[in-house]
């Protein structure tokens, strides 16, 4: 086992270097290093979005969920489909023609003002580590289990990766390693499901039957989560996976990296289909893993279920495929991290030191170089603070950014678009009580204070979401209307319909 | 002025179209994604509704997951056709402007 899989892990590791010196001959500038010169294609975007999508908590996570819980596991997936919709009618096209390199750009395009841009930051760099740790936490754990490596050393090799493809290969590495990784994941995921299938005679119909032959009908129908509270909760998680991508600033900083509106329109098109075939197909991988490795076994190699997809590969491809399936969750993993800290070294460096501290008077290649420290030090956080959090459960990290990025950001952005009275103070107060009640909740949460907790739920979105949307109406119009500095909405209305005139 | 430009584009025939056939379509859209998905946690947590087999020990609850995934597909394509001729008229908008002292293109 370990032989084949270091084999493949050196692999990995030596195609994603590669594409990083590629890049870096490309990557000379502010512009390259952040939305690679908004030069990527429809197909290119497409995948690097649904790169950075598919992640390891998607792939390892809701297969284990389902293999342990069935249709229980499956609502992490389900609202999936519907959160690219909502990107894609929403957001997508006037991000694109209203930002530059991040999502402070946009509102700030409306507002104008440095304490706007600096709080739409802090957002975007708090739920940028919140989710670069999930991904520390599952990459650590997975090289662990599967090479032996201690987690420590692991979460620390691939910080120091990560920053290598970042700090040489700005946003043009970043995007074709997400491809590389993309690919790399379909495929794996498609050939477990036809292994699966083949033993079914192709019949996914089935695979279900099977399932509840074996296990029991409650496998495959929906049950009680455990009383009133708990389904609450996971009502809760639903809504924050179908509102989270519409506010998370990295999926929303790939809409910068094209040419124009049309371009990601369609990048959101085909990412929607890749996506969705991935999420959709999952039961079949997790039942499979149910049927072919045993519940017991799934639960006993890790509680959450989170190995249940390399030990179905194990089940029934062997070793080889098990190395292959490991592989390309390690790649996942490193794809993800770099995309996370490029949107928040760019909220860091072109946010708060060029526009705020240096009132937007620093030359390009001073920003070129903030950019990339900033990225190197974004690593470094994100890793020390992975090394404390090995204990935490990966999906209640990555729910928990979601949450966070659908409270503190998705109404700004929104509000800031649409709204044609929204102001200053309601952005302002809307970003604030939406970071303060996400935060707030998950910190007297049963998450961290365990049985003592004040607040009953583990996902806060059911009630911060409302907030955050509250508190931007109210500021609004509770607000005296100040209009000094701001870019009137018609522009603001004009440029997010019909794109800029300099674009 | 740009500013100026902005306002001379919204006065345009073809701004207020494009308005028009965006909002008759994106507004009721969202709203029926919106109803469509919420509907799915809800009826499958707090009630056995969904709980039947349909086809083979395919659940409702299953189906209607599974309808979350083409309602998203049929929705983007619609959209996506669409908003593709929608650019024809944003191109109109900018062109019909009368020009101002300065295009800044």
């Amino acid at each position: 086992m370990n032989v084949t899989a270091s084999v493949f892990f050196a692999m990995i590791v030596a195609v994603t270097l590669g594409i990083t010196y590629w890049a870096s001959k490309r990557n000379k500038s502010t512009s390259d290093h952040y939305v690679a010169g908004k030069g990527i294609t429809g197909w290119q975007n497409g995948l690097a979005i649904t790169g950075d999508f598919v992640s390891v908590g998607g792939f390892l996570g809701i297969t284990g969920a389902i293999a342990l819980q069935g249709f229980n596991g499956f609502y992490l997936s389900y609202g999936i489909p519907i959160a690219f919709l909502l990107v894609l009618l929403v957001v997508a096209e006037p991000m694109r023609n209203l930002g530059k390199y991040t999502v402070g750009d946009v509102i700030t395009s409306r507002f104008g003002t440095g304490s706007v841009r600096a709080i739409a930051a802090v957002n975007t760099l708090l739920i940028s580590i919140v989710y670069m740790i999930s991904q520390f936490v599952g990459a650590g754990a997975l090289i662990q289990l599967l090479l032996g490596i201690n987690y420590n050393v692991a979460v620390i090799v691939i910080g120091i990766l990560a920053s290598v493809y970042i700090l040489v290969g700005g946003m043009l590495a970043t995007t074709w390693i997400q491809i590389f990784k993309a690919v790399l994941l379909l495929s794996g995921t498609f050939l477990l499901l036809l292994l699966v299938l083949y033993r079914f005679d192709f019949n996914p119909v089935a695979v279900f039957d099977e399932t509840a032959a074996t296990l029991g009908d409650s496998a495959v129908v929906p049950n009680d989560y455990g009383g009133f509270l708990a389904n609450l909760d996971v009502l809760s998680i639903t809504i924050a996976v179908a509102l989270g991508p519409v506010g998370l600033p990295h999926v929303l900083m790939r809409f910068l990296t094209v040419p124009d509106a049309r371009t990601a329109r369609s990048s959101v098109a085909i990412a929607s289909v890749f996506m969705g075939l991935f999420f959709m197909l999952l039961p079949i991988l997790g039942y499979g893993a149910a049927i072919y490795v045993g519940q017991g076994e799934v639960a006993a190699a890790n509680p959450a279920g989170n190995l249940a997809a390399p030990q179905l590969s194990e089940a029934l491809g062997g070793e080889l495929l098990l190395a292959f399936i490991a592989a390309v969750s390690f790649a996942t993993l490193l794809a993800v991290m770099a995309g996370i800290v490029i949107a928040a070294s760019g909220a860091f460096a072109h946010d708060l030191y060029t526009n705020v501290w240096r009132s937007g008077q620093a030359t390009d290649r001073e920003q070129f170089m903030a950019a990339r420290i900033a990225a190197g030090a974004i690593c470094v956080i994100g890793l020390v603070l992975a090394l404390g959090a090995q204990g935490f459960n990966l999906a209640f990290l990555a729910t928990i950014a979601f949450t966070m990025a659908a409270s503190a950001n998705l109404p700004a952005i929104l509000l800031t678009i649409y709204w044609r009275r929204f102001n200053l103070t309601g952005a302002l107060s809307g970003m604030v009580a939406g970071l303060v009640s996400s935060v707030g909740l998950v910190l007297i949460s049963p998450n961290l204070l365990g049985e003592s907790a004040i607040f009953p739920f583990t996902n806060p979105a059911l009630i911060s979401i409302p907030i955050g949307f509250l508190a931007s109406y109210l500021g609004t119009i509770l607000s005296r209307e100040d209009r000094e500095g701001h870019t009137p909405y018609e522009e603001i209305y004009v440029r997010s319909n019909v794109g800029s005139e300099e674009a | 002025m740009q500013e100026s430009q902005y306002s001379r584009i919204a006065k345009t025939e073809a701004f207020k179209e494009l308005i028009r056939r965006k909002r008759a379509f994106l507004i009721p859209a969202v709203v029926f994604v919106l109803l469509f998905f919420i509907m799915l946690p809800v009826l499958s947590i707090f009630t056995d509704v969904l709980d039947g087999k349909v086809i083979g020990a395919i659940s409702w609850a299953y189906l209607y997951a599974f309808a979350q995934f083409f309602l998203a597909w049929v929705v983007t394509f619609v959209y996506w056709r669409r908003a593709n001729r929608w650019d024809e008229l944003a191109r109109e908008a900018r062109k019909e402007a009368p020009e101002g002292e300065e295009n800044s293109a």
